[in-house]
């Protein structure tokens, strides 16, 4: 029973940054109907940033989010001036050959740079014990962090003039230039964004693990998945999406073998795009 | 028609990007995981071919057939993928005319390139791969100089035992080709010594956290812990388990302990040891070549970094082809092979020697494994050798 | 043969690759061919789905790893000849992708394509827990299993003449649809899928149709590559960037013409194969590959024939 309860509390801290690492998946998806395939490497970014920092730099490693947000915001409007921008409006199969191509420009870069081996920033907080359990401090500060950043987000797109823009622009491009939107520039702000929630997932998930180079992919898969339980272009949903995944795998560990959980976690992935394709969390809507 | 001219030009293309190179040298070939993820660990194995290379270049080159051979390599990237391996070894073989192979690293890899080599008999060392399979499909012309998963933990096991045989085990592995022929050895082992195993679980490659597992092994009440699996997996096994502060007594992990990255891990490094064909502390009494320290030494001047397994066994490699060329007096694959049939040898990297059953020709039957502990010496972290007995350098933490 | 010149076109190229290897005895230039032949068929097929009916199948690489596990199973475990293996995996293979489309083939652009990737990876994480077909360690094909071929330097030859013909039979497949009343209404649900069914194309039928079929060569063709390379496992079979590269090979060459993601997988393949051995950029061939596409998506999204077919018009009536 209390292992049970153990896991669940610990996919939930882990999924509050599965969440975040989705939030720009959907963010980008929603204001342009875009599928950014090189989310992965954009989170290997924010993990290697986190390493440059913190051990070349000597930065703490929490100080180390603000920049990497802003570095990120950086490289994403970069990104979309070089690859995005030609291709938006034309069949989705356009972005996506774009952003993997930007997947495969960054990973080639990364493997000559830093090849494949593991990189480590060891970073130790106190961390809550109870019974024989112990919630480590990095999972309690990242779970934390994701929370106000997507707090943040939040306040972003619904209290400020440009989240008003960049939600305007989501909702109808036309509309939006028609009244007065600079729309380009919103569509580059936009992506920057996603771009640097990606990246800062990535720092935050440095803090807790040990990555490499390649350790992008399995983080993307799991933000598809997180998207579309949250439904595509819902950045809320997606953290309470990351939430949900992380709950499910939370939950399935002490009862299965570990290697069945995949299955689960793609086959509810499946499902709720045959059943659900607005997201778990949009039947309230509806 | 376009396309046919196209397609040719093409391919003549292909054909003619070949790099040129000396006529009358020894060439090997082999590939090496430049990109993909065995990049790491493939590009260490490299190097240790080459400091031979270097090192037999520099004495004047292989005698046999009353002739000195300088070893040329031809080598390229196979991407860490079985496609490439395939194609590329094809290459090696019938248009760089490579008269010796060297394996990719990683025995998955190993197992595509062994289809090749075996068709046209060309005589492959293969190293960086462990998985026995291979050896049991039935060639002629394999020779293997890791020991095979079967033994890696193994040692691990017994020393275990010799501390508390009534252990808890847990064992924790990652599902791919060679954790899982490991974990079926060491499955096999503990019945047959009367441990138990209080949780017995595989992980798929992708696991980003181990968490949820960790609190099952923690629910188990395991004293210890065996498996892993590669790199960033067991690093985060490692780490975590120290987070989560899983208060076992025992952690052996395959291959990524072996690293010197593993350091980074600060206190989560101590106590956890790792199954390893070798250490820089071995002090094996070579037949021939450097001694292990020597090969330390050189390595590390040339190379700025300490060797680990995978490079001393790319070098082994070498020291073993180049012995039994030399003992043939030729370098006639036929005559070669005869005289690696024949090898029981002990180098630096420890004793070699072939099986000659058809039916797991080329399994390494001569090596033994060490296992070693990360353990604190005056306030630094160190490897340390900790068994067999014979081998070690300091005792163990339990 | 002037008015239809294309099936005779796809007949000379089959020759070629099959004859020029064999008859100067070049192993080289056959594994080669033999991956760039296995692109063909990958891209091929796929362009029914994308190029005619604007399905993006993100998770197609699941059909070549099925059929291949189908096949190197059949023969491995019960001893079966190589040809009824291989197309044994490709039937299972289409049967599978009929249930299946049922169920995600309701879906739309973004939402079908993302299915397909989980679809895929459902699969292969299914595979990896699968005792009877290796789990995650796979399955070792003997040496002795090349003996009914003749030994494995016959067998490999045998195998190389059998993926020819399963690249033919795509180029042939593709063209058959194109210019038949399936092709016509696949088309059309590509344009507008709603107008198309308004206009009576019976939309639902078709697209399993079409999700089925493409999936039945590459499936025989995974099983043939399989049994040559030796060995199957999770990994290698059911690889997502594999998936992504035919995607690239379809829009390289030109996604809904018959040629085109023949041509696209052949330039593809060469030119990976060329960066890989080329001393200087073998460190970065990711990243030039990785520019190329840029660049051509950005300039040239017709892809090759498009480009093609801009320049010389003429070239529209028999460069399909």
């Amino acid at each position: 029973m209390i292992v049970i309860l153990a896991s669940v509390i610990d996919g939930v801290l882990i999924g509050a940054v599965y969440g975040l690492a989705a939030m720009g998946l959907t963010l980008i998806w929603g204001v342009m109907k875009v599928i950014n395939l090189a989310h992965g490497i954009i989170i290997v970014l924010g993990m290697f940033a986190l390493y440059f920092l913190a051990t070349g730099l000597g930065l703490p490693p929490y100080g180390a989010v603000p920049v990497v947000i802003t570095l990120g915001f950086v490289l994403g409007v970069a990104l979309y001036w070089i690859a995005v921008h030609r291709i938006i409006g034309q069949p989705e199969l356009m972005s996506l050959l774009a952003t993997f191509a930007v997947n495969m420009v960054l990973v080639g870069l990364g493997t000559a740079l830093w090849s494949t081996s593991p990189y480590n920033v060891p970073v130790s907080l106190p961390g809550v014990s109870w019974r024989d359990y112990t919630f480590t401090g990095t999972h309690l500060m990242a779970a934390l962090l994701a929370a106000v950043i997507a707090g943040l987000l939040y306040l972003l797109l619904y209290h400020t003039r440009v989240g008003k823009a960049i939600r305007a622009v989501a909702g109808n491009r036309e509309a939006a230039e028609l009244s007065g939107i600079p729309t380009t520039r919103i569509l580059a702000a936009a992506f920057g964004l996603g771009v640097a929630l990606a990246a800062v997932s990535g720092t935050l998930i440095a803090t807790m693990f040990p990555f490499t180079v390649l350790s992008g992919e399995a983080y993307q898969l799991k933000s598809f998945v997180v998207t579309v339980l949250g439904g595509l272009g819902n950045p809320a949903g997606a953290l309470l999406g990351g939430i949900a995944l992380g709950l499910v795998e939370g939950l399935a560990t002490p009862f299965m073998p570990v290697s069945w959980i995949p299955i689960i976690e793609f086959g509810l992935f499946v499902l709720c795009l045959i059943v659900f394709p607005r997201g778990i969390f949009a039947l309230s809507k509806a | 028609m376009k396309r046919t001219i196209l397609g040719m030009a093409l391919a003549a293309l292909l054909i003619g990007a070949t790099p040129a190179l000396a006529d009358d040298a020894l060439k090997i070939g082999f590939t090496v995981s430049q990109t993909g993820k065995l990049n790491n660990d493939s590009v260490a194995q490299m190097r240790g071919f080459e400091l031979w290379r270097d090192q037999v270049n520099a004495a004047g080159g292989i005698k046999a057939g009353g002739k000195q051979n300088k070893v040329d390599f031809v080598t390229y990237d196979d991407e860490s993928q079985n496609a490439r391996v395939q194609q590329l070894y094809t290459r090696l073989i019938a248009q760089d005319k490579a008269q010796f192979l060297f394996s990719p690293y990683s025995s998955g890899l190993v197992a595509s390139a062994a289809i090749v080599s075996e068709q046209y008999g060309k005589v492959m060392i293969t190293t960086g791969a462990a998985e026995e399979k291979t050896y049991k499909l039935g060639n002629k012309n394999l020779f293997q100089i890791y020991s095979p998963a079967g033994q890696y933990l193994a040692g691990a096991l017994l020393a275990l035992k010799a501390k508390n045989p009534k252990a808890q085990i847990a064992f924790v592995y990652e599902d791919d080709p060679f954790s899982k022929a490991v974990a079926q050895a060491v499955r096999e082992l503990a019945k047959r010594d009367g441990m138990t195993l209080a949780l017995d679980e595989s992980y798929s490659s992708g696991t980003t956290d181990f968490g949820p597992i960790i609190n099952k092994v923690i629910a188990s009440k395991a004293d210890a812990l065996l498996g892993g699996g590669h790199y960033a997996d067991g690093a985060t096994l490692a780490r975590q388990l120290h987070d989560q502060k899983a208060g076992l007594k025992w952690v052996t992990l395959l291959v990524a302990p072996d690293s010197p990255n593993f350091a980074t891990l600060g206190d989560a490094a101590v106590g956890i040891s790792v199954p390893s064909q070798w250490e820089p502390q071995v002090k094996f009494k070579p037949d021939f070549g450097p001694t292990a320290e020597a090969f330390t030494k050189a390595f590390s001047d040339k190379f700025k970094i300490e060797p680990g397994y995978h490079a001393a066994g790319g070098f082994a490699a070498g020291l073993i082809l180049q012995h039994a060329i030399e003992q043939a007096g030729s370098t006639e694959p036929a005559q070669v092979a005869a005289a690696l049939n024949k090898m029981d040898v002990t180098t630096m990297f420890g004793r070699t020697k072939f099986s000659t059953e058809p039916k797991e020709h080329g399994l390494q039957i001569g090596h033994e494994m060490v296992l070693a502990q990360w353990q604190r010496k005056n306030g630094k972290l160190v490897k340390e050798v900790i068994w067999p007995n014979a081998a070690k350098t300091a005792d163990i933490i339990y | 043969m002037w008015r239809r010149p294309f099936p005779w076109l796809i007949a000379i190229v089959a020759l070629a690759f099959a004859l020029i290897p064999y008859f100067g005895d070049d192993v080289q230039l056959r594994e080669s061919l033999l991956l760039a032949a296995i692109y063909v068929i990958l891209a091929s097929n796929l362009n029914l789905m994308i190029g005619y009916a604007g399905y993006v199948n993100f998770g197609n690489i699941v059909f070549f790893g099925l059929g291949g596990y189908v096949c190197v199973y059949l023969v491995s475990e019960w001893s079966w000849p190589l040809l009824p293996a291989a197309l044994a995996g490709g039937i299972f293979v289409s049967v599978l992708a009929l249930l299946f489309g049922l169920g995600i083939l309701r879906l739309r652009g973004a939402f079908f394509a993302l299915a397909t990737i989980g679809v895929s990876e459902a699969i292969k994480q299914l595979v990896t827990n699968f005792e009877p077909w290796g789990g995650a360690t796979g399955i070792y094909l003997s040496l002795e299993a090349y003996t009914p071929l003749g030994g494995p330097m016959q067998a490999l030859w045998t195998t190389y003449l059998l993926v020819i013909v399963v690249m033919a039979a795509s180029l042939f497949l593709s063209y058959a649809i194109k210019n038949s009343k399936f092709g016509l209404g696949l088309l059309a649900i590509g344009q507008n899928e709603d107008a198309a069914a308004t206009l009576g194309v019976p939309t639902p039928l078709y697209k399993s149709l079409v999700y089925s079929t493409s999936g039945f060569l590459p499936a025989v063709a995974g099983g043939l590559y399989f049994f040559k390379t030796g060995i199957i496992e999770p990994n290698s079979a059911f690889n997502l960037g594999l998936s992504v590269e035919a995607i690239v090979m379809v829009m390289l060459g030109g996604q809904g013409t018959i040629i085109g993601p023949a041509i696209g997988a052949f330039v593809y393949e060469e030119m990976r194969g060329i960066l890989l051995t080329a001393e200087s950029f073998s460190h970065f061939q990711l990243v030039i590959a990785g520019i190329l596409l840029l660049v051509i998506v950005m300039f040239a999204p017709g892809g090759l024939v498009g480009l093609v077919h801009r320049r010389w018009p003429v070239t529209r009536r028999w460069l399909e």
